[in-house]
């Protein structure tokens, strides 16, 4: 079976469902090969190639939702998912805002989004262990202190996504994905340090060079060596892109149309207001090619598209799908997403944080005592409160440089200060992965340690 | 059971020849070593959120995994597609791994003990569907009359029966049925139009559906997730820095898993990449400390007749009054450094390559009385139920959030506190362990452990704990 053929079977599986008593249906089908492999200390350590493809099914019974799936696609299979979604919907309630998307809202982008390539694929097997050979050599190279290795890979996969509804709705798209990574570890006095660097890319010819993937890693490892816990006190906190990011995520949770009309967010009923600073200008965008998080449409069938979410620090919208956009009387912002079953979430496009105009340097320089986080660790965010509160490891500063480096230690306060108190935004905002944003300087937080 | 009697045998023909004839080939390149996973997997969920049955889904996945080990190296491939073709197809991939002419004798296939430590006649995966659902509107019904302060409540039950089937070609054939389930509710209250806090609690194992009507009914978890949700409406800012922490029993168990539990596994050791690395025999812990991984608990959530590499799981004494006794191994680091099977070797699916995972990990009980252990304490911070943790097994720093604690002053529990991070240093934060308490208490069965992208099930435990000096992330 090809995946030219998945299209076929995707609107057959409406049409049993339709068959079988469903007054709508749809039906996604997704497939994928993976590739890794993974070489530690010179030597290729693991060599992993496979493919898998699952069809999973939702329907709808007048206002009552049922929902199966199957990783076997054969006849006696397909039937067997359409039943089971169908025997569902008579258990579950009727939510009068449950159904598909209107027929008007339904599409997809025109044009090339640049989000597949097959030269990947067609890469020899050595040359990709050679990268990832490459990688971690470049790492052990850099430094005496560098003495071991996690190891360095190289990643890639090739993912099938098709998509029909029983409004009319038929589309496809395949991506492309490689990566190269690499996990050195420092030693000294005894005690041990890791990082990592990596690139990611459509297509390996957009990678950033083995050798260099490594070398950052290394000189990152190395920065953490010796590091300790600092006296607690209130400073002022500087967010590297790699930890901005993960800022993002929260801010992604807390715009999540879910959290929203459950009144489980902490900017729920604060649409219009200014909730942050206005330097920050926070986008998705599902539209921009080539770029990780873009794609043709949602999972529901709607056309992706560009939604500010704060401009200026002002919140301006929620990122929605048809049913949390019909709870709050609203409309979908292209953000259904889902595996292959269930009702769909949220999910975002390319999320990020528009460019400032500040350096890196230039904010490092302007602190006089302050902390550069490199690395935080733990779950201890709430959305609901916005109360925060994070394991950090980074470089303390002193008088504009890095004067040791830091670790065991925490950064607390509220996101909603945290969002408030940002004294500036970088200009160094790249695209390395679906959530992006420049180095972010926040005004004062916790940290606690000694 | 004989084996043309076991599941797959049974529903999907395949023979004992058939088993053996793959791994052939899987070895056909030199390896030496090769396993088969075989695995189907029909899973159910429900959800209810604003007291409706939103959503429910079923369904089934299936698939074989086949491994080979040459030297220190490992092929992996993997087929959703169990015909005789796409195994051998996948079992030719995997072989690549190894250059050279086979040399390994395969041991003829031969089946393990049996033993049954989840004797679970109809698992709720097996139930009528209804049933289940009933139960999680009782979870909804009993959070909402709980307090009227609640106003929000979702509750989502979750189970799967996973037919597993190892063989390898060290001999090894074992079946296994494992069934799971897990019920979850999360509650949020408000007073009037004040801020939000949200409650959460959970519980299940690898038992029948008669679990939630008989021994942890939905009323129990309904209620402890309103409670707390309610108890964090008063809560004022946590302390920040160093202070001395009271851990409650069961769930704050996570300490162990985290400042303990992963550093100890063996794929870290043998790379000596852990912050345990080439310490057993020394202190990493006060003497008062016992920490072990037990994968035999009958039930437990974190339990496995066999690990997914077809060993028998056992009891793993890994820390003995606070000296360090052993890792957790696999099979490739079990092989590689010569050491004993632990029955450790676990992975999320077929498309994984099994690692050393924890199974049940707790501290043994000590002497004190829980009350005493508070009264000890002039002035500190009482745990009584964390979210997740992490650790960087590296430096060896790990931190857990505590999702419900008080504080204690003058050796009383006081005012409740916001969340907070706990930060430490595994192989220090566990000398500073002064009294341990009598009262030991596994968790309810929630917990999911994430390793390189795999999730497994996981249990905890801890008796009521005394930690001297431990960085509190608060903001007062």
């Amino acid at each position: 079976m090809t995946f030219a053929q998945l299209p076929e079977i995707a609107q057959d599986v409406v049409k049993q469902a339709l068959a079988a008593g469903a007054s709508d249906a749809e039906c996604t089908i997704a497939e994928g090969d993976e590739f890794s492999a993974n070489v530690r200390m010179g030597e290729l350590e693991t060599l992993k190639e496979a493919g898998s493809r699952g069809a999973g099914l939702r329907v709808l019974i007048g206002k009552r939702m049922g929902a199966s799936y199957t990783s076997d696609l054969s006849p006696e299979g397909i039937q067997q998912m359409v039943r089971s979604a169908i025997d569902l919907a008579a258990l579950t309630s009727e939510d009068p805002f449950a159904g598909l998307p209107e027929t008007a809202e339904l599409g997809a982008l025109k044009g090339d989004l640049q989000l597949f390539s097959d030269e990947t694929a067609q890469l020899p097997t050595e040359q990709r262990i050679d990268m990832a050979k490459r990688a971690e050599a470049a790492a052990l190279a850099v430094d005496p202190r560098i003495t071991n290795s996690e190891g360095a890979s190289f990643d890639s996969s090739v993912s099938g996504r098709v998509f029909a509804n029983s409004r009319g709705f038929l589309g496809s798209y395949r991506t492309s994905y490689c990566s190269i990574s690499a996990v050195p570890v420092a030693t000294q006095n005894g005690s041990m340090e890791r990082d990592y660097w990596f690139s990611v890319a459509r297509n390996y010819k957009g990678l950033e060079d083995a050798e260099t993937v490594g070398r950052k890693a290394a000189e990152r490892a190395i920065r953490r060596l010796g590091a300790v816990k600092v006296e607690t006190q209130r400073a002022p906190v500087i967010f590297e892109p790699r930890i901005a990011r993960s800022l993002l995520g929260n801010l992604f949770e807390a715009v999540d149309g879910r959290a929203i009309y459950r009144k489980a967010s902490f900017l729920a009923g604060k649409l219009g207001e200014k909730i942050a600073d206005e330097r920050i200008t926070l986008i998705d965008d599902g539209t921009i090619p080539g770029l990780f998080g873009s794609s043709p449409f949602d999972d529901e069938g709607v056309p992706t598209r560009r939604t500010p979410v704060i401009e200026r620090g002002v919140l301006k919208n929620y990122l929605l799908n048809t049913y949390t956009a019909r709870k709050l009387n609203m409309k979908t912002t292209g953000n259904a997403s889902r595996g292959i079953t269930g009702n769909a979430g949220i999910g975002h496009g390319n999320f990020f944080i528009e460019a400032g105009e500040r350096s890196q340097e230039e904010m490092i320089r302007s602190v006089k005592n302050g902390f550069f986080v490199t690395e935080l660790i733990g779950s201890g965010v709430n959305i609901v409160t916005g109360d925060y509160s994070r394991g950090a490891v980074g470089m303390w500063i002193r008088d504009g440089e890095f004067a040791f480096p830091v670790s065991e230690v925490t950064i607390a306060g509220t996101l909603q200060e945290m969002l408030n108190g940002i004294a500036e935004i970088g200009n160094d905002l790249e695209f390395r992965g679906s959530v992006s944003a420049p180095t972010i300087m926040l005004g004062e937080m916790t940290v606690a340690g000694r | 059971m004989s084996f043309s009697d076991s599941f797959f045998a049974a529903k999907f023909g395949i023979a004992r020849r058939d088993l053996e004839a793959h791994l052939a080939v899987a070895l056909g390149r030199g390896g030496d070593y090769a396993d088969l996973y075989f695995e189907y997997l029909a899973t159910s969920s429900i959800s209810i959120d604003e007291s409706i049955v939103k959503s429910a889904t079923q369904g089934v996945s299936l698939g074989v995994g086949v491994r080979v080990i040459a030297g220190e190296r490992t092929g992996y491939a993997y087929s959703d597609d169990l015909s005789p073709e796409k195994i051998r197809h996948a079992a030719q991939v995997a072989a690549l791994i190894a250059a050279g002419p086979s040399k390994v004798e395969q041991t003829p296939l031969e089946e393990g003990r049996k033993r049954n430590l989840y004797p679970v006649l109809t698992a709720p995966n097996e139930t009528a569907f209804k049933e289940r659902v009933e139960l999680a509107q009782r979870a909804d019904h009993a959070a909402r009359v709980y307090d009227a302060r609640i106003f929000q409540v979702q509750v989502t039950y979750a189970d799967s029966l996973r037919h597993v089937m190892v063989a390898t070609s060290d001999g090894v054939l074992n079946f296994d049925r494992q069934p799971l389930a897990r019920m979850s509710v999360l509650a949020l209250a408000r007073d009037g139009e004040g801020v939000p806090q949200q409650g959460h609690s959970g519980g299940g194992g690898r038992y029948e559906l008669e679990y939630f009507q008989k021994e942890r009914t939905p009323e129990y978890f309904a209620g402890e997730a309103a409670r707390q949700a309610i108890v964090q409406l008063d809560a004022v800012d946590a302390p920040a820095g160093e202070q001395i922490v009271v851990l409650g029993p069961g769930w704050p168990g996570v300490l162990l898993h985290e400042a303990v539990g992963h550093g100890l596994e063996a794929d870290f050791n043998r790379k000596g990449v852990s912050a345990f690395s080439g310490r057993i025999g020394q202190q990493v812990a006060s003497p008062l400390c016992t920490v072990v991984d037990d994968g035999t608990i009958g039930g437990r959530r974190g339990s496995l007749n066999v690990d997914d590499e077809g060993n028998e799981t056992q009891r793993n004494v890994l820390i003995e009054n606070g000296i360090l006794r052993g890792y957790l191994q696999d099979k490739l680091s079990s092989r590689i450094t010569k050491a004993a099977a632990t029955g450790n070797g676990r992975r999320e699916s077929y498309e994984h390559i099994p690692m050393p995972r924890m199974t049940n990990t707790f501290m043994l009980a000590g002497e004190s009385d829980p009350a005493d252990i508070i009264r000890s304490v002039p002035r500190g911070l009482y745990c009584a139920n964390f979210g997740g943790g992490q650790v960087d097994i590296t430096s060896g720093n790990f931190v857990f959030s505590a999702s419900e604690s008080y504080l204690i002053e003058d050796g009383k529990l006081t005012r409740p506190v916001r969340n907070a991070t706990l930060i430490g240093n595994g192989p220090e934060a566990m000398k500073y362990v002064s009294m341990v308490g009598n009262d030991l208490k596994l968790d309810e069965g929630v917990g999911v452990c994430g390793k390189e992208g795999q999730s497994v099930p996981v249990g905890v435990g801890i008796p009521t704990v005394r930690i001297d000096r431990m960085t509190v992330g608060g903001t007062a």
